[in-house]
């Protein structure tokens, strides 16, 4: 068994003094695919926002790597940031920036990368996301799913051992959702990238998940644990056997 | 953290022989890039040997060297050989086959210089006609509104009356105030000189009621609602709110523009008496450091105003109002996409506003005028 790389530890959170996640705890391996779960609205974003240390929980802990995002401040917290990079649902993009501009920020403060390694090395992660050819494009003159991908590239700029992506295949095509897919299996088996994913295509995440947990919004905590066709074939709870087979709730 | 660098040899003299250290990643790519870079910097090498024998990390920095050095030889007609690269990482170099990096599309070029006046000619034009086209709709739909006051949204503009009128009211007191100071201050040393000083008061109540106290309110609302109404629509539009409203066949103008017009209207001219009045309020307390007593000077405003100097300046600031909204809600709408998008419908609404204040200021003194007023 790997170690963990991420360790969250009865973590409770939530908005404005209402708790959405109680009392969570589960760990996330190096080099594996992890995927988050859930209705829309059940805590999915605020999880990775607490799991990055955007949000300091009303309990709890996240270990990163051994350290604790929640109290680390100063040259601790950014060492901690280094190891991971981050999507956000709406991708987030500086607009007044090129997407390669948008990728050589973090290899410009971060780096001591020649400046043409840079814009090599820019390049290469827009080729990898599928957006050669659109260097120097602001974002308000690509499309959503384009802008998307961006972010992606963006995030991965550094190389980071973790990737938080949130919902990254949403408004994506099936077939450059699939060419995602096959670049985040690739990039965990070649390079031991761990990712935390979430998304709702069921495709993709039969397609990439070592493992999911699910988030349900009645209960606040997670309601299931393990491999994606295990849970579908043998889930105890009868919504995350819905879940998984596509059947509405009705009841 | 201490790592082994790349090696750098030459067997012989037509040959660079590189040897990978064992990490390749972020943070040591740098140095490796940098020392290769120089040495591949002769003319005479023929063969360039890339041995990635200790390779064991890489990463996409890594691979980006690999991708430079074979596309650089390739360039030079240096033949490239890559020796011991683990099978592992093969496919991530095997992404980037030579020519797979197209050169960058072109994105919307920056015109001449010759272009750009003749674009921004035409666009003053265009814009002229925008905002008459815009002032007249405007008109229409409050018109329409007021006979119709149910399909007013009165919330949101009572609202607004709130954040433009109510709270502007400091700001406005402070004004007014030093603006009627500094008026008598300033004219009560030439008039003391012909022993006229009783008609400061004169000069005071007469350019603060008929010109400066609507003209400084209207100013103060460009910078502060004028602005923020180009900046909550132009927010709207870029979050694509505006395009929502629309296809729910909501017209912007008369959910959004109605509303802060509406409320513009009913503020200016109250703000405008305000102005006036702590303006009359500075110059009295130059007069009375003067020696002149309270009855006095008020005796002399009574005196020095005709019945019509309030209301006319009380229908200028009614028309700056609705001036400085409308300017301030066309901006808005007009805002394009991109970060700066909004920064600069709020620039533009202020500058435009204050500009078609002083622009109709000089229509209302012909027209006064020509009315005997
Ligand atoms: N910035 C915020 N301030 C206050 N409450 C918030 C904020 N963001 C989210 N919430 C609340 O937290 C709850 C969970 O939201 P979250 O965005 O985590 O859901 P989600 O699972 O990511 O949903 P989706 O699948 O639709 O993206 C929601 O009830 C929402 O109202
Ligand atoms: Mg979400």
């Amino acid at each position: 068994m790997p170690s963990p790389l991420i360790r969250v530890e009865h973590l409770t959170a939530g908005w404005n003094g209402r708790v959405i996640l109680d009392d969570l705890s589960f760990e996330v391996f190096e080099g594996e695919v992890f995927v988050i779960l859930g209705g829309s609205g059940c805590g999915k974003s605020t999880l990775l926002k607490q799991m990055i240390g955007l949000y300091t929980p009303m309990s709890g802990h996240v270990r990163i790597d051994g350290d604790d995002i929640v109290t680390a401040r100063g040259a601790d917290r950014l060492r901690i940031l280094r190891k991971i990079g981050v999507t956000y649902q709406s991708g987030a993009l500086f607009g007044s920036m090129t997407l390669l501009e948008n990728i050589g920020l973090p290899l410009r403060e971060f780096t001591d990368l020649p400046e043409e390694a840079r814009i090599l090395v820019g390049r290469m992660k827009l080729k990898l996301v599928g957006l050669a050819g659109y260097e120097n494009h602001f974002p308000s003159e690509i499309s959503g799913g384009m802008q998307k991908r961006a972010a992606i590239a963006r995030a991965m700029a550094l190389d980071p051992r973790i990737l938080f992506l949130d919902e990254p295949s949403a408004g994506l095509d099936p077939v450059t959702s699939a060419g995602l897919d096959a670049l985040i299996r690739q990039l965990a088996e070649t390079l031991g990238v761990t990712f935390v994913i979430v998304t709702h295509e069921l495709p993709s995440i039969f397609a990439i998940a070592d493992r999911v947990i699910m988030l349900d919004a009645r209960t606040r905590t997670i309601v299931a644990t393990g491999p994606p066709a295990e849970l579908r074939d043998r889930a105890e709870d009868p919504w995350v056997r819905r879940f998984f087979n596509r059947e509405a709730d009705n009841g | 953290m201490p790592s082994t660098p790349l090696r750098i040899d030459s067997p012989d003299p037509g040959t660079l022989h590189l040897s990978l250290p064992p990490r390749l990643d972020i943070a040591t790519t740098g140095d490796a890039w940098r020392r290769a870079s120089a040495a591949l910097d002769r003319p005479d090498i023929r063969t360039l040997r890339v041995a990635a024998t200790d390779l064991e990390n890489i990463d996409g920095a890594g691979i980006g060297l690999l991708v430079h050095l074979r596309d650089l030889s390739q360039a030079r007609g240096i033949a490239f050989e890559l020796a011991a690269l683990p099978g592992r990482f093969q496919p991530l170099l095997d992404a980037f086959p030579p020519g797979s990096l197209p050169p960058p599309l072109k994105s919307a070029e920056p015109p001449g210089f010759l272009e750009q006046i003749g674009r921004s000619g035409a666009g003053l034009g265009r814009d002229l006609r925008d905002l008459l086209g815009f002032t007249g709709e405007l008109a229409t739909a409050i018109g329409r509104s007021l006979l119709h006051p149910r399909e007013i949204r009165w919330s949101e503009t009572w609202s607004t009356v709130e954040r433009a009128g109510v709270n502007a009211f400091p700001i406005i007191a402070l004004v007014g105030f030093l603006i009627g100071f500094i008026l008598a201050f300033q004219s009560a040393v030439p008039m003391q000189q012909f022993g006229a000083e009783i008609f400061v008061a004169d000069l005071v109540a007469l350019s603060l009621l008929r010109e400066l106290g609507p003209l400084m309110t209207a100013i103060v609302l460009a910078g502060r609602s004028g602005s923020a109404f180009a900046a909550e629509i132009g927010t709207m539009k870029v979050k694509e709110e505006l395009d929502a409203l629309n296809t729910m066949g909501i017209r912007p103008l008369r959910f959004l523009v109605v509303p802060r017009a509406l409320a513009a209207i009913i503020v200016t001219p109250i703000l405008a008496a305000f102005t006036s009045f702590f303006g009359l309020i500075g110059g009295l307390v130059v007069m009375l450091s003067l020696g002149f007593p309270l009855v006095t000077y008020v005796n002399q405003v009574r005196g020095a105003l005709s019945p019509e100097d309030f209301p006319s300046g009380l229908a200028k600031a009614l028309v700056f109002g609705l001036l400085v909204a409308g300017i301030g809600c066309l901006r808005g709408l007009q805002t394009g996409t991109g970060a700066s998008a909004v920064g600069e419908s709020t620039t533009r609404a202020v500058v435009a506003g204050i500009l078609l204040i002083i622009l109709s200021d000089g229509l209302f003194s012909v027209v006064f005028y020509s009315l005997g007023i």
